[in-house]
């Protein structure tokens, strides 16, 4: 709860210095994601605590002073907040806000330095995305075999929340759409439109039950849509450098530079959007799917046992 | 110009990245104190987040507006390249984030404990043990 | 594709295999891939070399965008030499997992895909580090790198993986986020996040406060992922409850590729000048270089675990890696790099012995050793080879970078140092000699009239890296032409203006 209230203060504060695209994330992720993960953590592990010698606490207030001073004093010889004539203002910065509009010809400045000049971060981020899902599928169980699905329908009582949300639904896979589509005007783009249409399958199955969110779903599919993603944002830059460019290089893809720039900016982000949507819905899936009462679990073992012994002669 | 108001003025010009170190601090003593492994990545998601917030804060001019192009007249924008390094630091954050987590439950499943304290007597127990038995069993 | 598109073939090439094997989803299929995409690697990491050597620096424009507005990859001697290297021990490393995975003891059945995936993601991750010539950039491969290292330690049978796994998370995000902050701090100094355009205009700035905590973020950050000590804690327990194929690729390249990130960064970025005058480093690499020589070394001697007794030599060799830059000489530069080659050799090699004794016999503490030598004697052979280099005897490796490193010492007038380096030598001795003890000349636990030589597609892999130590050994032009180049241009780089 805490952690979303966190996640939520530090979005604000975001807007405030400017960072609309940004905020937009730190809620989507830091408000919305991470908590769920967290609270499902909490559920699988419980929580109590055990209190620890003081003597490691000391040891680390004193390194954690330590290295406070030293920021400190680095913080000493910066440049004043918030002046326009600051070095990290200028140079490169100073670069894109002249250029992004004849090079590239979209208002969104952030999504212009994104995607395309700094577009193999990007890329780079988006293998990083897709290495947490592969992490994440590769610790937990998911294969019908271990996977211990509630069939219980979590929500079944709870009339009014279940006929609202499942109004919200379609309007919550528009707005993904919309975010997807429109990062090139106002803040958005393929991994703010990923993890809100995430955010669906979630509430949905939340509503309905895992089973039901997986017969939707299930997890070929999911790592069929992670895979590619990736795949897509990389043949983006393969293709460029078919066309005679350099990887990345969306200009050649159309006739001119500035349509090129369009096509390829709208591919990757699909191709953002694709994996990270794929990615948290299988962390959700997996980690909900690891919460069992241990009740439960032993007697789905001892099921799972049994049709094994009987099917081994 | 007298001392004290060019220290105000380095108070002004520079509480924003105090503000960043302190929070940084408050995370990394959670990370490196605690024993709950859970409450140890949320030491490291707050420590990640104060070093998003340092690179916001330098991309802040002030009277500026968001970087997005309005389309009469010009107008002072903020700086969008931290913006863009920072949305690629969020999503890395939660990726670890992600596969801390994951690792927790599997630690949970195998120990039976989430306590860095208890995982670390068992392993220690568990090498002695070794020293002492015989690597074949027949 | 012309010749101009090999940087970034070097990058994308596994980069994008990897999802392309989690698609196709099958055991032998995927190791074939893997080999042919790490061979591919290699081939075009040795194309690169030659290029370069060739013809100067080569700098590729990511998106067609101009340096420093757009991310660039810039290859150099320096880096590809690395790169060669890692790609040549993962080619090796590969050739050995498909049989060394059989092994339900090593990785659980089931979870193979998983682990090409995360291992095409690591590999591309550390080539990614090595090519690029962007801060930032160097964060994300790196984020990569760690995050599938981590999927790739867990993957281990026993249950101290995770733990070991989780440690290192911990570690590497913390260096991580301080490599963040260091960067941070340059940028808000210089606005740019290109390393050549960093260190074009890092010296204007080069006395204040931000660059020298800057400077001590970062460096601190990546010396948590080289494992330097004392930041090394997450190092035993990670290399020892890896899978071995895990152990045999990170221990020869992800802290070589941390010791590369420091010399482009102490010697390129801030410059011989700033690092060696403005700040300590000198001091700091020395101390910390030769306790760690000292203090690993003699914990080595104390393991039963031969994967962990390895490990703890590895955090030694780092400290004589570090002891060598620490000179701040050419001669001085040249071990450390010469070291730097000879360590992935040698470690290659014995921990790929070990993944063929882990493979017959299920189990690598000493105990498992006994009396094996003469059952699977070109195994133990190999280990005796590797082990000697170690050492650092004559007609090995492991002499050719002891050797430069002492004439660096002498000619530093630092005896101290030297007798130093010596000691760990010999204390390297003793933690090798209990291993061969233990299976030349101490009777078999049981009775080992089945036990066989490890299959040749084990062995082969390992014969190749320790016939790679004798050879550069004997004949060094080579490596040392090569590394006496780069440490030249690397010192020059200061004398400019």
């Amino acid at each position: 709860m805490l952690s979303g209230i966190y996640g939520l203060l530090s979005a604000s504060l975001f807007v405030v210095l400017d960072a609309v695209d940004v905020a937009f994330t730190e809620a989507a992720v830091g408000a919305g994601i991470s908590t769920i993960l967290m609270l499902t953590t909490l559920a699988i592990t419980g929580r109590y605590e055990l209190s620890r010698p003081s003597i490691r606490t000391r040891i680390g207030l004193l390194l954690v002073l330590v290295i406070g001073v030293l920021l400190i004093y680095g913080t000493l010889g910066m440049p004043y907040f918030g002046m326009p004539e600051n070095p990290a203002n200028g140079h490169v910065a100073a670069y894109y806000l002249e250029n992004t509009e004849q090079q590239i010809g979209i208002p969104n400045y952030v999504t212009a330095v994104l995607a395309s000049y700094r577009g193999f971060d990007t890329f780079g981020e988006l293998v990083v995305v897709f290495t947490a899902g592969v992490a994440v599928l590769a610790l937990l169980p998911h294969s019908r075999d271990g996977f211990v699905v509630d069939d219980m329908q979590p929500m079944k009582h709870h009339l009014i929340l279940r006929i609202t949300s499942k109004l919200l639904l379609p309007f919550i896979l528009l707005f993904a759409l919309y975010v997807q589509f429109h990062g090139d005007f106002g803040p958005g783009g393929g991994f703010q439109a990923g993890v809100i249409f995430a955010a669906a399958i979630i509430l949905y199955s939340m509503l309905y039950g895992l089973e039901n969110a997986m017969q939707v779903i299930s997890f070929p599919v999911i790592r069929f849509c992670a895979a590619l993603g990736v795949l897509l944002y990389g043949s983006v830059g393969i293709v460029s450098m078919l066309k005679g460019g350099n990887f990345l290089d969306y200009s050649v893809l159309l006739e001119t530079p500035v349509a090129g720039q369009h096509l390829g900016i709208l591919l990757i982000e699909f191709g953002v959007g694709l994996t990270v949507a794929a990615v948290m819905v299988c962390v959700f899936f997996t980690f909900t799917g690891s919460v069992v009462s241990p009740a439960k679990s032993a007697r789905v073992v001892a099921a799972r046992d049994g049709e094994k012994t009987q099917g081994a002669p | 110009m007298n001392f004290e108001t060019q220290w105000l003025q380095t108070f002004f010009g520079l509480y924003n990245y105090w503000i960043v170190v302190a929070l940084m601090m408050c995370g990394l003593f959670i990370v490196i104190t605690d024993g709950n492994l859970i409450k140890k990545v949320v030491g490291l998601t707050i420590f990640q987040t104060s070093v998003f917030i340092l690179y916001i804060s330098m991309a802040k001019v002030t009277g500026a507006t968001a970087p997005i192009q309005i389309e009469q007249g010009t107008a002072v924008y903020s700086n969008p390249l931290p913006h863009v390094l920072i949305l690629t630091a969020i999503v890395v954050s939660i990726s670890t984030t992600a596969v801390a987590l994951a690792l927790i439950v599997r630690i949970k499943r195998a120990y039976h404990t989430v306590e860095e304290d208890v995982i670390q007597r068992w392993d220690v127990k568990k090498r002695r043990s070794e020293k002492r038995s015989k690597p074949f069993h027949e | 594709m012309s010749s101009a598109q090999l940087p970034i073939l070097q990058v994308i090439v596994p980069l994008l295999a990897a999802p392309l094997c989690l698609l196709i989803n099958h055991k032998l299929l995927n190791w074939l891939f893997t080999l042919l995409v790490s061979g591919f690697s290699f081939v075009v990491a040795a194309l690169m070399l030659w290029q370069v050597s060739d013809t100067g620096p080569l700098s590729y424009h990511l998106g067609g965008w101009m340096p420093p507005y757009g991310i660039e990859i810039r290859v150099d001697q320096l880096n590809a030499f690395v790169a060669l290297l890692i790609t040549a021990i993962s080619t090796l490393v590969i050739t050995s997992a498909h049989t060394s995975l059989e092994n339900k003891k090593d990785i659980a059945p089931g979870k193979h895909t998983y682990f090409y995936v995360a291992y095409l993601l690591c590999f591309a991750g550390l080539l990614g580090i090595l090519v690029t010539g962007d801060a930032f950039n160097l964060f994300v491969f790196l984020e990569i790198s760690s995050l599938s290292s981590y999927v790739l330690i867990a993957l281990g049978r026993d249950r101290r993986a995770l733990w070991a796994s989780f440690q290192y998370l911990v570690m590497g995000t913390i260096g991580a986020t301080f490599i963040l902050i260091g960067i941070g701090l340059l940028y808000m100094k210089t606005g740019t996040l290109n390393i050549a355009d960093l260190a074009e205009r890092l010296p204007e700035m080069a006395d204040t406060r931000t660059i020298f905590v800057a400077f001590c973020f970062f460096i601190v950050g990546v010396c948590l992922k080289l494992a330097l000590f004392p930041l090394h804690m997450w190092l035993p327990n990670a290399y020892a409850y890896a899978p071995t194929v895990v152990t045999a690729f990170l221990a020869a390249s992800s802290t070589k590729v941390a010791l590369y990130v420091v010399v482009r960064f102490v010697f390129v970025v801030f410059g011989v000048d700033f690092s060696f005058t403005t700040i300590p480093l000198q001091a700091v690499f020395v101390t910390l270089g030769t306790l760690g020589v000292l203090v690993a070394s003699l914990v080595a001697i104390n393991q039963q675990n031969i994967k962990r007794m390895l490990a703890y030599s590895s955090i030694a060799q780092i400290g004589y890696m570090v002891l060598g830059l620490s000179f701040g000489s050419i001669t001085g530069l040249m071990a450390s790099l010469l070291h730097l080659f000879n360590h992935a050799l040698m470690k290659g090699a014995l921990f790929l012995t070990l993944g063929a004794v882990f493979y017959r016999i299920g189990g690598v503490s000493l105990k498992h050793f006994q009396g094996i030598g003469r059952h699977m004697p070109f195994t133990l052979a190999a280990f005796v080879i590797g082990g000697v280099s170690i050492i650092g005897m004559p007609l090995t490796v492991g002499f050719v970078s002891k050797w430069y490193l002492l004439q660096a010492a002498i000619a530093q007038g630092w005896y101290l140092v030297s007798v130093i380096i010596l000691v760990g030598s010999l204390l390297s001795v003793i933690y090798i000699w209990k291993v061969v003890d233990a299976a030349y000349f101490k009777p078999a636990l049981v009775n080992q009239a089945q036990l066989k030589e490890a299959p040749l597609s084990l062995l082969i892999p390992v014969w190749v890296l320790v016939l790679a130590n004798l050879y550069f050994g004997m004949d060094t032009r080579l490596t040392v032409t090569l590394t006496d180049q780069v440490a030249t241009q690397l010192m020059h780089i200061e004398v400019l203006p």
